[in-house]
């Protein structure tokens, strides 16, 4: 085991510790999490031991991508899973707090630089700085387009919310003063990356000289903990919520509006805040994908990409339950890159069907994601963790 | 709540959004939208010959929604549901329509069109082609969430999973790039009026849409089936009771609608491009036009339709066209404040 391996494993430990922690059922807390942590890190030597070096590499960017989307269907199950709201506009929260928070923390662009990109303002601010601010505007956006519709049939909220992915996509496009319009924006900074350079001067000598086997290749196995950290935040803060009365209320709300509203709830009210807190967990699941993909333009957060996916990982998942939410995350993710392999493995059979085929590949993965989406609401509307019907109850979060 | 409008009727705010919300006061808000866009117009220095000539092709726009907003109203006045699928069933259409033109020999031009025979047989047979497709998909993915009598919105996750999956067919085989019922054929414009200029085509899509429209009205007002459908609209429940067979009137809905989009999509495509995304783009101004017209009513959404056009086009004289979809939702949401019912809707 060599020294790169092990700061590996220690940056791998982070998830597994997280993901372990909240299935463990173990009292006290301390001795929970003192297991998770060992096992975690056990397994995380194990896997970065005997696993050759690229497979771990796209293993880890693939775990990273899937946390990245696991927050975005957490957000959007706060929404539609809890109380019923038809948001078929998750990218264009996504979008939004992608490019604030990439405004937030680049430097407004000197010297030749200048000429190239445009935008509006860069006040390299640090990392966690462009994440709130990324939820603050997302939250913004959300009260905005709930304003008009929330007290409306759930098809109206649908069609405002296509509209809006639309606009802020076009908008991003066309605008070049604003985030360098169909420009990519370029240099979005990353947390901690100094940890796989030179080391960050405000961490102790041993950390940084533990950490210094890390090349900037190897960042994804620092963003990882990160992403894993604010995703189980973001779990746990809405598991509390959910068991609290205010996610009982949401509930109500979905269910039996008429009733809710009798026992003196203000339907309009609840339908707002699930809607905006889910949209600031959408603008925080798009700043930590800015951070991670360094450069962004309008075209990362189409239809497809920023909200169809979302929708079946949450579908296939399970409405109404975190845990299902993020499931579905993991899993249409796999099923959406695995099936990247299996049409480049079909290639030769595609180019003789017709010559053209092979490049429209990609296709042939959406048509089965659709398709995939029909099934569920047919056959399977519950998803493959279905809600509790219980969930007051104390469960040892 | 009976205290609180009590209460809030003596705020002037309030008293003139019970104005504005009646009928009259929405038509007088289009009527100020209309002069708002001219005077804007005016002030910028759009010459009047182009405004008139955008206020024309925005008529012709509106005839082409037109085609898909009756389908998405018929199909949510009888089903009940949103249908988010009907912008890709107009881009089904379309590309339909391209394998029919492409497989039988071309003949010339029908002067002054750029088309010839071959379109009009395309338009015949994808009409129908479609509306049998799009009943079809009901069977596979509606009529089983109908039996078990699913949430409104499951019905919408249904129909965006079909408009996904027929747009990446469109995507597997005819490539993600634009293409043309013709391609490099000349399509010249001719003056019609006061220095507006239009293309043949363009009238004969316009003439094309009335007449399909006028066809429907036809169908619901004076056939059997027509009123068997305005009565499963009205009450399904009492229509079935009343000894109407509900499974016929469903599969007139989606033979209309279907083919109308079919249509819609062919002369859009004429018009301006196929596009495998065309559908998709059209479905925001499509449901503006429905919501606009009242969700339901297929006459408002006939008006509703040649409004978001007209409205769509002219702003097009001071605003970067790439946002005229953005004019479609500013003039949906400005409705859904005032008056969420739309035009033609009675009060809630």
């Amino acid at each position: 085991m060599t020294a790169l391996h092990l700061a590996k494993a220690a940056l791998l430990a982070v998830p597994l510790w997280l993901l372990l922690s909240s299935l463990l059922r173990l009292k006290p807390s301390w001795l929970k999490h003192l297991a998770s942590l060992a096992v975690g890190f056990g397994a995380a030597a194990l896997v970065t031991l005997v696993t050759p070096t690229g497979i771990l590499s796209y293993l880890t960017t693939f775990i990273l991508m899937a946390c990245i989307y696991a927050v975005l269907s957490v957000g959007l199950n706060v929404q539609w899973g809890y109380t019923g709201l038809f948001n078929i506009g998750v990218a264009a929260f996504y979008a939004i707090g992608a490019f604030t928070s990439a405004l937030v923390t680049t430097r407004m662009p000197t010297g030749l630089n200048a000429s190239f990109t445009k935008q509006l303002f860069g006040l390299g601010m640090p990392f966690w700085v462009g994440v709130l601010a990324a939820g603050l505007v997302a939250g913004l956006l959300a009260w905005l387009v709930g304003k008009p519709t929330l007290r409306l049939r759930g098809d109206y909220l649908a069609i405002a919310t296509i509209g809006i992915a639309e606009l802020v996509r076009l908008f991003f496009q066309n605008e070049r003063w604003l985030a360098n319009g169909p420009q990519p924006l370029r240099g979005i900074p990353q947390p901690l990356s100094c940890l796989t350079g030179d080391g960050c001067a405000w961490l102790p000598g041993f950390v940084n000289s533990f950490f210094a086997p890390l090349g900037p290749r190897d960042y994804p196995f620092v963003y990882i903990a990160i992403v894993a950290l604010v995703l189980y935040l973001v779990y746990r803060v809405l598991e509390r919520a959910i068991r609290s009365p205010w996610g009982r209320v949401l509930r109500a709300v979905r269910e039996e509006e008429a009733s809710a509203a009798m026992n003196g709830k203000d339907i309009a009210a609840f339908r707002m805040q699930a809607f905006v807190v889910g949209s600031v967990i959408m603008g925080i699941g798009g700043a930590l994908y800015a951070h991670y993909i360094v450069s962004i333009d309008y075209s990362h957060f189409d239809p497809l990409n920023g909200t169809f996916l979302v929708w079946v990982m949450l579908m296939l998942g399970g409405s109404g339950n975190n845990r299902g939410a993020i499931l579905g995350a993991f899993v249409v993710y796999a099923i959406w890159s695995g099936t990247s392999f299996v049409v480049d493995a079909l290639r030769p059979t595609l180019a003789a069907i017709s010559p053209e085929l092979p490049s429209r590949g990609p296709y042939l993965r959406l048509l089965f994601i659709s398709i995939l989406l029909v099934f569920i609401v047919l056959y399977r509307p519950r998803g493959i963790v279905p809600e509790e019907k219980v969930v007051s109850l104390d469960r040892d979060l | 709540m009976l205290q609180r409008s009590a209460a809030a009727a003596e705020r002037p705010f309030e008293r003139f959004r019970r104005v504005a919300s009646g009928k009259a006061g929405m038509l007088l808000a289009l009527a100020l939208v209309l002069l708002a866009i001219i005077v804007t117009a005016a002030l910028k220095g759009v010459p009047a010959t182009q405004l008139l000539s955008l206020f024309v092709r925005g008529v012709l726009l509106g005839g082409m929604l037109a085609l898909g907003a009756v389908g998405v109203t018929l199909v949510y006045a009888v089903l009940k549901m949103a249908n988010f699928a009907h912008g890709d069933t107009m881009t089904l259409g379309a590309y339909l329509g391209l394998v029919v033109v492409t497989l039988l020999p071309k003949g010339a031009p029908i002067a002054p069109f750029s088309f010839g025979y071959e379109f009009i047989v395309a338009l015949l047979v994808v009409i129908p082609a479609v509306g049998l497709i799009a009943f079809g998909l009901d069977q596979l993915a509606f009529r089983p969430l109908r039996a078990r009598r699913s949430q409104s919105v499951m019905f919408a996750m249904a129909a965006l999973g079909l408009a996904f999956g027929i747009r990446s067919l469109v995507y597997i085989f005819w490539g993600a790039d634009f293409t043309f019922f013709y391609t490099g054929r000349a399509r010249p414009a001719v003056e019609l009026f006061a220095g507006v200029r239009v293309r043949p085509d363009q009238l004969f899509i316009l003439g094309l849409a009335v007449a399909l429209i006028a066809g429907v009205y036809l169908l619901l007002e004076r056939t059997k089936i027509g009123k068997a459908m305005r009565a499963t609209a009205d009450n399904s429940d009492l229509a079935r009771i009343s000894g109407i067979d509900t499974k016929r009137v469903i599969l007139w809905t989606w033979l209309i609608g279907g083919g109308l989009a079919g249509a819609g999509g062919m002369l859009y495509g004429l018009d301006v491009q196929l596009r495998p995304e065309m559908g998709w783009w059209l479905l925001l101004p499509l449901f503006a036009s429905v919501i606009l017209g009242s969700l339901g009513n297929a006459y408002g959404a006939l008006a509703g339709a040649f409004v978001i056009g007209i409205v769509w086009q002219m702003s097009g004289a001071f605003i970067n066209p790439v946002y005229s979809q953005g004019i479609a939702f500013l003039v949906m949401i400005v409705v859904l404040l005032v008056r969420p019912e739309g035009l033609f809707g009675g009060r809630r």
